[in-house]
């Protein structure tokens, strides 16, 4: 099926590139389409201010950029390959690889890499690309969830230090609460959503869950899975998670915190520097980070995968110009000048002065957080899982069900 | 009796659009039959014959009939709340009043606004924490605090709904007030003196002329309901806890997000075979009224 919808897609392509032909002159150009994300981590002008310094150093190449939520990128990236192709380079997630990799979406790139970029690039951050001993890109955002805290709020609670387990950030979340500084101040992305599922591993890490046996079988209905979406709950219950969280995102979190209405935030990197910057924000100056709590017993900080790499597609017509891309995009000299919103993928620009300038409080978090980083199942049948974890998020933080119930019912609907 | 050569010149008049037809639709169409009788993905395996295995899972499984359930409930409710507001407005711009060009010409413009925008603007207005709603509600004292209307699932089809309709009651009102361009004056004017009060003046005079357009935008709306998916996918995306999932966005998962081309050409089908029944039955109205007049 997939051939024969590719051709008659393409018959008007063909066309469209003829009529183009006739009109402009035969450059020996290439053009390469490259698919990003309008969210989190660096931003729009940051990667065409990146993709200029790229076609100034290879004038032959042009490179047309295109940007979607993170929640189109998935479908988008698929929908493009299943008519015949489209993109040359995309970003994705670290959860697609197993998927894109068993579907033939994207092109092994393990030959291209060389021993320069093995050893430089953190260890724990070439796992965003690998699947089955095989490397599908290069690792781009290297990301996971902190704990964002408001200074001025937690010292007008009389609290001294933030919350090293979950537990005490509810004891101090609830302080706050009991001395009307703040109805509600703690604030999560837990929309139906992929989001969830983040805020979701990064607890299951922290009381010692596992998502699946090892025999590939759904294992969070049991143990620390359940104790993580239990807390997602109590909080939700007791009232010190602020209710709205139900409907958001991780943009509705950074809104929320950078207008002083929440005293703790689970985010990304990227809100560091956006929720210290005053012109966008009311908390400037008073941004503490630290890596994601953990549990007595079971963990002492915690933090979930969420990096994400590019990739060349396999139906790529100039897969050589695509990799040049890459590799400038992802090299150390760009990703130190731009790393304000996300933070290098290269081990020696954790010591560079020109990146921690400013930002020793969120790099000092990143070493540890980095280091913890779970990541969530490697499994071709992932977005299945997710969409049944999702539901179960949701069912428990409504009340609908308990946490137990909820997640026996997704192990059932995850389709392993 | 036309000879042969009109019969043979209408057939060749057609052709280009009986062959576009046939690319665009019956071609896809027979594709999509095939499909789903096979486990293909998206990309990668062309997928082996399943026979009706696709159709079993879908009709036992609990989230499309649960899918079904909220599709019905949302067309009900929107084809119900915008022929309401359609016909209401529509016998208010039917009077004669200073400016009632420019309200008639106002009222379509919540139609001609593309759905995605519309979600994104109704999503501002339900947004819990600035939203204009929760202002509203609250200044006039109906609500005690701010709420987050599309976080809850009781709240969240209701509110869709709602954005749904302000976009789509034009249309019905539109249609209505066309209708009732035909309602004779006289007889209007003979009933008030007989001394026919509003409602019965109403159920009687006007009632109907309106009927047999209302039942086309009825069915022409409900068809439209069925297919929901965009305002649904941009306000909600199915959530709270798959409040919201309608077929349209079941499919899409499984097609698209899943890359199970096979089932999700199945659950389409499906779709489109009560879409179809619906068709069918509008097309059974034409018939009759057109055989009545």
């Amino acid at each position: 099926m997939p051939h024969r919808f590719s051709l008659s897609l393409s018959l008007p392509l063909v066309g469209a590139a003829l009529l183009a032909g006739s009109v402009a002159p035969a450059a020996a150009e290439t053009t390469l389409r490259a698919l990003f994300m309008a969210q989190a981590a660096y931003s729009e002008a940051d990667v065409r201010a990146m993709t200029e310094g790229f076609t100034k150093a290879h004038p032959d190449v042009k490179v047309e950029l295109e940007f979607a939520p993170y929640e189109g990128l998935h479908d988008k990236t698929v929908l493009a390959q299943g008519s015949g192709g489209g993109y040359d380079v995309v970003l994705f997630d670290v959860i697609w690889p197993a998927e894109y990799a068993t579907n033939n979406v994207l092109l092994d790139v393990t030959s291209k890499i060389t021993p320069e970029m093995n050893q430089g690039v953190l260890p724990g951050a070439w796992s965003t690309v690998e699947y089955a001993g095989k490397r599908y890109g290069m690792p781009w955002i290297l990301d996971t969830k902190y704990l964002f805290y408001n200074k001025e709020i937690l010292q007008k609670a009389g609290i001294a230090a933030p919350p090293k387990t979950w537990e005490e950030l509810a004891e101090q979340a609830k302080a706050i609460k009991d001395k009307g500084l703040l109805a509600t101040p703690i604030v999560w992305s837990w929309t139906q959503a992929e989001a969830a599922i983040c805020d979701y591993t990064t607890l299951l890490s922290a009381f010692g869950g596992q998502f699946l046996d090892k025999d590939g079988k759904p294992a969070f209905q049991t143990g620390g899975g359940v104790e993580a979406l239990k807390y997602m709950a109590s909080t939700m219950e007791s009232g010190i998670t602020n209710p709205n969280s139900k409907e958001y995102v991780e943009e509705d979190v950074r809104r929320v915190f950078q207008n002083g209405e929440a005293a703790f935030a689970l985010n990304w990197t990227y809100m560091y520097n956006l929720a210290n910057d005053p012109k966008d924000s009311k908390v400037a100056g008073k941004v503490g980070v630290v890596p994601a709590p953990g549990h007595a017993g079971t963990s002492e900080v915690s933090a979930v995968n969420g990096s994400m790499g590019l990739g060349i597609t396999s139906t790529s017509k100039s897969p050589d110009a695509a990799w040049d891309y890459i590799v400038y995009m992802t090299s150390q000299p760009v990703q130190n000048a731009y790393a304000k919103l996300s933070l290098p993928i290269w081990a020696s620009s954790y010591e560079d002065p020109a990146v921690t300038k400013g930002q020793e409080e969120l790099v000092a978090a990143a070493k540890t957080g980095l280091a913890a980083m779970f990541p969530r199942p490697t499994t071709p049948k992932y977005q299945e899982l997710s969409v049944a974890l999702q539901q179960a998020v949701q069912e428990s933080i409504l009340g609908q069900s308990t946490p137990e119930d909820a997640l026996a019912a997704a192990a059932e609907n995850s389709g392993l | 009796m036309p000879s042969a050569w009109i019969t043979t010149r209408a057939w060749l008049l057609m052709l280009p659009l009986l062959v576009v037809m046939v690319a665009v639709v019956s071609w896809p169409m027979a594709e999509t039959v095939r499909l789903s009788f096979t486990d293909a993905k998206l990309v990668g395996t062309g997928g082996a014959y399943v026979g009706f295995d696709n159709y079993a899972k879908l009709l036992t499984g609990r989230p499309f009939l649960l899918a079904l359930k909220t599709t019905t409930l949302f067309a009900v409710l929107s084809v119900a709340l915008e022929v309401l507001a359609g016909v209401l407005a529509a016998l208010l711009l039917d009077q004669e009043f200073r400016g009632r060009t420019l309200v008639r010409a106002l009222m379509i413009l919540p139609w001609a606004l593309p759905t995605v925008v519309n979600a994104m603007l109704w999503r501002l207005i339900y947004n819990p924490e600035y939203g204009a709603l929760n202002s509203l509600l609250l200044q006039t004292g109906l609500i005690s605090g701010y709420r987050s209307w599309l976080g809850e699932p009781t709240s969240a089809l209701w509110a869709i709904v709602a954005a749904d309709v302000w976009k789509n009651f034009p249309l019905v009102a539109l249609i209505a007030l066309a209708a009732l361009q035909a309602v004779p004056r006289d007889v209007k004017a003979a009933a008030i003196v007989d001394g026919a009060g509003a409602f019965a003046r109403f159920r009687i005079v006007t009632w109907p002329y309106l009927v047999g357009p209302l039942t086309i935008a009825v069915v022409l709306r409900t068809i439209e309901a069925f297919k929901v998916f965009d305002i649904i996918w941009v306000m909600t995306r199915g959530g709270p806890a798959n409040a919201t999932r309608t077929l349209s966005i079941l499919v899409y998962q499984e097609a698209f997000s899943f890359q199970r081309a096979g089932s999700g050409a199945s659950m389409a089908l499906l779709v489109t075979l009560i879409v179809t029944l619906f068709a069918v039955s509008y097309i059974a109205i034409l018939r009759r009224s057109a055989a009545g007049s």
